[in-house]
């Protein structure tokens, strides 16, 4: 059989006719391995990852952080971000929340049937600049893809694994006296999103806040022995983060409104829309919760790193009121800062 | 942020606490008529600022709320047809109807949006030719103008394809209502600020002369809130009843004419039903003869859908004032956020769902 005839036997793939993922992408067959040889490998790939072995074999320690999540966000490229740092960074968050060292990540790509070949190179190689940036390894990665209207464009799920240090802080460790301190300014990646999706004509130069919280909490950590708690102030915002911490460490928690950053444009554009800031996402704020006497020393490190540079003490952990939030208001009254029954809702006035 | 911030200003509001502290003499009642007043009252913790003399009792002016039951039903059964794409505001998706709220509806696979402005139907509409695009038209004069907007473009474009869900209710009717009332409790009103930037303050002047009743037009913002409340106290010490009007920078007393104009033009007053109030004579609007074309419930011949309140719940007496959320012996364990039984509690702005997310203080220690 002379070259030829062979060369055309190796299908010329779609990935440079069409120039969209099609079903044959997903099918594990020659097209799947032309994506991942052509496309995914020379972006993403390493030593490990390059095996394309069943699981990676990885060196290993005694005590690891281990996470998961999956990202739908919409739309998948949005001021400041793209669904693939954004899938970075969420994991890499979760994990230095516990006081670890990200060092793998695992990612599986669900696409759509008829997706861009060129949107999807876009995003991974943002996904490999984030993992660059944030010290993370992808060593484990799979793709899917699913016929169109079954997921919209691109889903992105990871698992995250870190090696815990000797300090390791826990949503169940906060104690009365301690000091609440917010990394930055609320609100942003949130209201960044709403007002990129197209049936919003409200224009703002809002860029999210998506970023790898794993260098600052380290300087964090460094810093105090007493960092009690850590928490990325994810979906929910900060209302329900503190409510989660409230209950898991039977506390409760006072909030000074006057303290707490918020963006000032997302703040309008919170007030435009009716929504209340303290529940609206952000991808690279955290909380720490620290005793007292570390408070203003962690404040001052966290303020040291770009990221943390509006960092505020924003609350106390109190005795009384278990598992409740109070907010003290920005004019001098109390209420209940409550989790939010389901869906935040523009208000009709 | 500017035009906000200085509303909230907590030296100021510390100093018109203490002048209503210095100015209270009795107990009086007095009732924020706007859903918004209430949201704000609550979640700035204003009664905080307040002596224990004064108590503020949570009015009926959420449209949300007063919207009834059988109009969420019929909502629910245009919005579950495959050839409507069904356009609201965000807070009505989660109103429970009979069986269903508009957010399931979605869930089912059916065209249900959010949209900000009645007008963005329009786009959608001409946008969608197969569909009818159909606006739930909810709320008090404040919304009344740029609805009826929508309806009167819609006529001008020859949009057939678009209709409007009417369920548009007027404060003047629904406060004279209370004020009639046998066991009426309220003292003096903060008047809605919004609807008066639309309607102006003419026909507060009217119930305040016939009721002998102070009713100062107020802001939504915590000072001005305040500000609203010390003016009813020292009208009510001073044995005085006028209109005054605390939101100066947005209310003027003739009101918005253009908008008045188009809503004259483009809607009748009717006899309007309120969930947990029930009848209420001309105390709304409906499309007139000339726009009847663009009524939903005309196109998608509704009329036999009807749906009767939950007899638990205690909602009329809440919006009159007669009761406070926690008397419910429902409220905050058969009824909540997430399993409302009735008006008060569907919507953020209702008083039962602002006690719930909000509540006082001291019931959690």
């Amino acid at each position: 059989m002379s070259e030829s005839v062979t060369t055309s036997f190796n299908c010329r793939l779609p990935l440079d006719s069409s120039g969209t993922i099609r079903l044959g992408h997903g099918s594990g067959g020659k097209m799947s391995a032309s994506l991942t040889s052509s496309l995914f490998l020379p972006i993403l790939g390493n030593p490990i990852l390059n095996e394309l072995q069943d699981a990676a074999v990885v060196e290993g320690c005694s005590q690891i952080a281990v996470t998961t999540d999956a990202y739908v966000v919409n739309p998948i490229f949005f001021p400041g971000g793209d669904i693939g740092s954004l899938a970075v960074h969420g994991t890499v968050n979760d994990l230095c929340m516990r006081g670890a060292k990200p060092l793998y990540l695992s990612a599986s790509f669900i696409l759509e049937e008829g997706l861009p070949l060129s949107i999807l190179e876009k995003i991974i190689r943002s996904f490999h600049e984030a993992t660059e940036k944030s010290g993370i390894m992808l060593i484990a990665a799979d793709t899917k893809v699913v016929n169109r209207g079954a997921a919209d464009q691109i889903f992105i799920t990871t698992t995250g694994i870190g090696i815990v240090g000797d300090k390791v802080p826990s949503a169940n460790a906060a104690r009365a006296g301690d000091v609440i301190i917010i990394s930055g300014n609320l609100a942003q990646h949130g209201m960044a999103i709403m007002c990129a999706r197209e049936e919003l004509e409200l224009e703002t130069q809002l860029l999210s806040d998506s970023a790898p919280l794993n260098n600052l909490a380290q300087k964090v950590l460094e810093t105090s022995d007493n960092v009690h708690c850590l928490r990325d102030l994810t979906r929910g915002g900060l209302a329900s983060a503190v409510n989660e911490l409230a209950q898991s460490s039977s506390v409760g928690i006072v909030l000074d409104e006057k303290h707490i950053p918020i963006h000032p444009q997302a703040k309008a554009a919170c007030e435009l829309l009716g929504l209340d800031p303290l529940y609206v996402a952000c991808e690279g704020r955290f909380l720490a919760i620290v005793a007292a006497e570390d408070a203003e020393k962690v404040l001052q490190a966290m303020r040291k790193d770009p990221l943390g540079n509006n960092a505020h003490i924003a609350g106390v952990v109190i005795e009384d009121h278990k598992g409740t939030v109070i907010l003290k208001s920005t004019v001098g009254g109390n209420r209940i800062l409550d989790k939010l029954s389901g869906e935040q809702l523009p208000r009709i006035c | 942020m500017k035009y906000l911030d200085e509303y909230r200003d907590s030296t100021l509001a510390q100093q018109l606490s203490q002048r209503i502290h210095k100015a209270t003499k009795h107990n009086w009642t007095i009732m924020e008529v706007c859903g918004g007043q209430t949201h704000s009252i609550l979640q700035y913790g204003l009664e905080d600022l307040l002596p224990e003399t004064i108590e503020l009792l949570h009015g009926p002016g959420c449209p949300v709320c007063v919207t009834p039951l059988e109009l969420i039903d019929k909502a629910v059964a245009i919005a579950s047809r495959q050839d409507v794409i069904f356009c609201s505001f965000g807070d009505m998706l989660r109103v429970p109807g009979s069986q269903n709220d508009l957010l399931g509806v979605k869930a089912q696979g059916f065209d249900v949006r959010i949209v900000y402005s009645p007008l963005d139907c329009l786009a959608i509409a001409k946008n969608n030719p197969d569909k009818q695009v159909v606006f739930f038209a909810v709320g008090f004069e404040t919304t009344a103008p740029a609805n009826a907007m929508s309806v009167r473009q819609a006529k001008t474009l020859g949009l057939g394809n678009f209709s409007i869900l009417t369920s548009h209710v007027t404060v003047p009717p629904v406060i004279t209502s209370i004020l009639q009332s046998v066991d009426n409790r309220v003292q003096a009103f903060l008047g809605p600020g919004h609807v008066c930037s639309v309607m102006g303050w003419k026909q507060y002047e009217t119930i305040s002369n016939h009721y002998k009743i102070p009713i100062v037009i107020t802001g939504f913002e915590p000072t001005d809130l305040l500000e609203g409340i010390l003016r009813c106290v020292l009208q009510l010490e001073a044995g005085e009843y006028k209109v005054e009007n605390q939101y100066a920078r947005a209310v003027e007393k003739e009101g918005n004419i253009a908008a008045q104009s188009i809503v004259e033009e483009v809607f009748d007053v009717s006899d309007r039903m309120w969930r947990g109030l029930g009848s209420i004579p001309k105390s709304g609007y409906k499309l007139s003869y000339d726009y009847a074309d663009f009524d939903a419930e005309r196109i998608f011949q509704l009329e036999t859908i009807s749906a009767e309140e939950p007899a638990v719940c205690i909602s009329g007496q809440i919006l009159r004032g007669l009761k406070k959320p926690h008397e419910c012996p429902a409220f905050a364990n058969m009824c909540t956020p997430e399993t409302p039984l009735g008006a008060t509690m569907v919507s953020s702005e209702g008083t039962c769902a602002a006690y719930y997310k909000y509540g006082r203080i001291g019931q959690t220690k």
